[in-house]
């Protein structure tokens, strides 16, 4: 599920499709806590998942503010076009 | 009145910054008043002193003003005060008299000049200068007037900045002095290191007590101030800068370049005369300097065409006089032909300078048969030329040659060398002011006169006419029936002349003798350029060596000024930086090697980070 995520995220040009592609790879890693934690009997897998997901919500938020004034600015949600960092 | 002394230094100074500060504000007229009437002041001021000090002389026969302590470090206390005695006296009144009447020719000479008041500070500066040079009583004063007189000679002959050739004129001169000036400089390092003191009297007394005649010490002091002075004075062999400082105005080169700043030298030995004494070695070099001077300069101004270049050798040649005079421990002849000197010199330049602003030309050869039409400074010319050459028994500068040239002979120093090469300076002196005469003034005219001189012109011309001719009455040659009033009023101050060699040469056959090679130098003059000749430079060998100035100029261009334009040239391209050059090109490398990785894109970075996480994994995992 996480290299589903990361093929998404180098392939897709969309910015929403990039941040549900990180959302997905979140999720994985999630996921994979979660799984290790119920294998090992430990809480701390669950507690880790909750920390990931409060992340995730604010990465997203962040994340769509973004494309939002992105999406104002250029009338696009390309990923490769955002490139005025370039050195 | 003597308390008034400080007041002949100051006006100059108050009035060089007022008119430096003010002087484009002001007219024409107040920048004249002010500055030719400073200058003005100063010399009533000097005549009051001076009769003070003549009829009731002071304690010692030396005045001294103390107004106050410059700075004190430590044991090293230089005071700014004023030391007044026969010697600086003589000078006071030639730097004010003359330094007045050359101001008010420039009041006319320079009027259409749109510098006139930034000229007159500088004059004003100069006369300041010049004026704490000779009265300062200590070395470190003497050393900050001559700096200032230095100054103001650069300034002056870089007056016209606008033409690059004067530019470099001013620069040679200022550098070539430099060199002497070191030598000053560490002069005086040596004499305080040694003897804890800079004023001049004090030195003077403690060099006499510590240091045997010729110690190396008082050789090593005394070859170190001569080194000074022979910058100064345009000495061999630092004597190329004079001919070219005669790019400034001509009322610059007659004060500075003839009457005053160049006899500094002159007057720098005369007052360390006991270091000199002391040193009877560097004595020595002082008249073979003094006598190789006269003779070269003397063969240059034959050949020279350019009218002012003819009296810049004439100085240096001059000067070369009394530098044998003080070679030879006549110092109070050395100060004696310096205040003539400065009379027909200043006279010679003036009169000079108004023949080139009535025909536009400096050039000799394109003058020619202005006798009539210039008929005042026809007649300054003829009085100042024969003051130069020594007209016997009616010019100054014959009983002051002809004390000189006695003093070849009969000084302690003296023997028939210098009486010789004296009286071949003389012949050759004859010569070469005749034949600028004769060039200028007679023959068919070439020129036409287009500007007349004003009043101020032909008053102070006059003056000086009047002070060339009777100007060496003030010392006449006792087997004449004179009396040699200047030597005894110097005699507090300086060592009386002494008469040691009693032989066949007699005064009087000295006296006939300059006059015989006067008459020759003339009879000469008229038969190679008179109005009968064909007026052509003559072009052998000889003529082109001294026109050159015996190639001097040359020579330094070859031993100096290339090698270090050479090395200049190379530094400009700063061959120490290489390495650290290296460096900094290492660094733009590598940024632009990394700059090809900075994308701008998002998903780039992505696979960055994913490659990179597998790399390190596999690192982890498998490199154990």
């Amino acid at each position: 599920m996480f290299l589903l995520g990361l093929a998404g995220l180098l392939t897709r040009r969309n910015f929403i499709f990039t941040l549900m592609c990180i959302e997905i790879m979140l999720n994985a890693s999630g996921l994979a806590f979660v799984a290790a934690g119920s294998r090992w009997a430990q809480p701390d897998g669950q507690i880790m998942f909750l920390f990931i997901l409060a992340m995730a919500a604010a990465e997203v938020s962040v994340g769509l503010a973004f494309v939002l004034l992105y999406h104002k600015r250029q009338l696009a949600l390309d990923v490769d076009s955002a490139s005025e960092l370039r050195g | 009145m003597l308390q008034l002394l400080w007041l002949i230094v100051a006006i100059p100074f108050a009035s060089a910054a007022l008119l430096a500060l003010f002087g484009s504000r002001l007219s024409r007229h107040a920048v004249a008043i002010i500055g030719a009437g400073s200058i003005g002041l100063s010399a009533a001021l000097t005549l009051l002193v001076g009769a003070q000090f003549v009829f009731s002389p002071p304690a010692g026969d030396a005045y001294m003003q103390r107004l106050w302590i410059w700075m004190e470090s430590g044991g090293f206390q230089p005071e700014i005060a004023f030391y007044l005695d026969p010697v600086s006296l003589i000078m006071l009144f030639v730097i004010t008299f003359v330094g007045f009447l050359i101001h008010l020719y420039s009041v006319e000479y320079m009027r259409d000049d749109e510098g006139y008041a930034r000229f007159f500070a500088y004059m004003n500066l100069f006369v300041a200068s010049m004026l704490t040079l000779v009265l300062a009583n200590n070395l470190l004063l003497l050393y900050l007037g001559w700096e200032g007189v230095g100054l103001c000679s650069f300034l002056l002959i870089g007056f016209w900045y606008r033409e690059p050739q004067n530019v470099r004129a001013a620069s040679k001169a200022f550098i070539v002095t430099r060199c002497g000036d070191t030598a000053f400089a560490l002069g005086l390092f040596l004499l305080f290191t040694r003897l804890n003191t800079l004023d001049i009297q004090e030195v003077m007394h403690r060099a006499t007590a510590e240091w045997s005649p010729g110690s190396g010490t008082a050789l090593m002091a005394a070859a170190l101030l001569l080194g000074g002075a022979v910058g100064k004075s345009a000495q061999l062999p630092l004597q190329t800068w004079l001919p070219d400082a005669m790019a400034g105005p001509t009322p610059t080169s007659a004060l500075i370049h003839a009457a005053t700043m160049v006899t500094a030298g002159v007057y720098l030995i005369t007052r360390t005369h006991t270091l000199f004494s002391l040193a009877p070695d560097v004595q020595f070099a002082v008249a073979i300097i003094g006598t190789a001077t006269m003779l070269l300069a003397a063969f240059s101004a034959l050949a020279q065409r350019d009218m002012k270049r003819v009296l810049a050798y004439s100085t240096i040649s001059q000067i070369g006089y009394m530098f044998l005079a003080l070679g030879l421990g006549a110092w109070s002849a050395a100060m004696f032909h310096l205040m003539t000197h400065a009379f027909f010199k200043a006279l010679l330049f003036l009169a000079a300078g108004v023949v080139i602003h009535a025909v536009h030309e400096q050039d000799l050869y394109r003058m020619g048969g202005l006798r009539r039409e210039l008929r005042l400074v026809f007649w300054a010319f003829a009085i100042g030329g024969s003051a130069l050459a020594g007209l016997p028994l009616v010019t100054a500068g014959f009983f002051s040659k002809d004390l000189i040239l006695w003093q070849s002979w009969a000084g302690p120093n003296g023997n028939a060398w210098f009486w010789i090469a004296g009286m071949t300076g003389a012949l050759l002196t004859s010569l070469y002011t005749f034949r600028m005469i004769l060039l200028a003034f007679y023959g068919p005219q070439q020129a036409h006169v287009r500007s007349h001189s004003g009043l101020a012109v032909r008053l102070s011309l006059t003056t000086l006419c009047l002070l060339s001719l009777v100007g060496g009455y003030v010392d006449t040659p006792p087997h004449f029936g004179g009396s040699p009033a200047l030597s005894n009023f110097l005699s507090s101050a300086l060592p009386p002349l002494e008469e040691v060699h009693i032989g066949p040469i007699t005064e009087t056959i000295t006296a006939f003798s300059a006059s015989t090679v006067f008459a020759l130098g003339f009879g000469f003059a008229y038969l190679l350029f008179g109005p009968q000749c064909a007026r052509q430079p003559a072009t052998n060998i000889f003529e082109r060596l001294w026109l050159a100035g015996w190639g001097f100029d040359w020579m330094y261009d070859r031993i100096f000024v290339r090698p270090f334009q050479w090395l200049a040239r190379k530094c400009a391209h700063d061959p120490a930086d290489v390495p650290i050059n290296v460096i900094a090109q290492m660094t733009i490398v590598s940024y632009r090697a990394l700059r090809l990785t900075q994308t701008g894109r998002v998903r780039w970075y992505a696979t960055g980070l994913a490659v990179g996480t597998v790399v390190i994994l596999a690192i982890a995992l498998f490199v154990r």
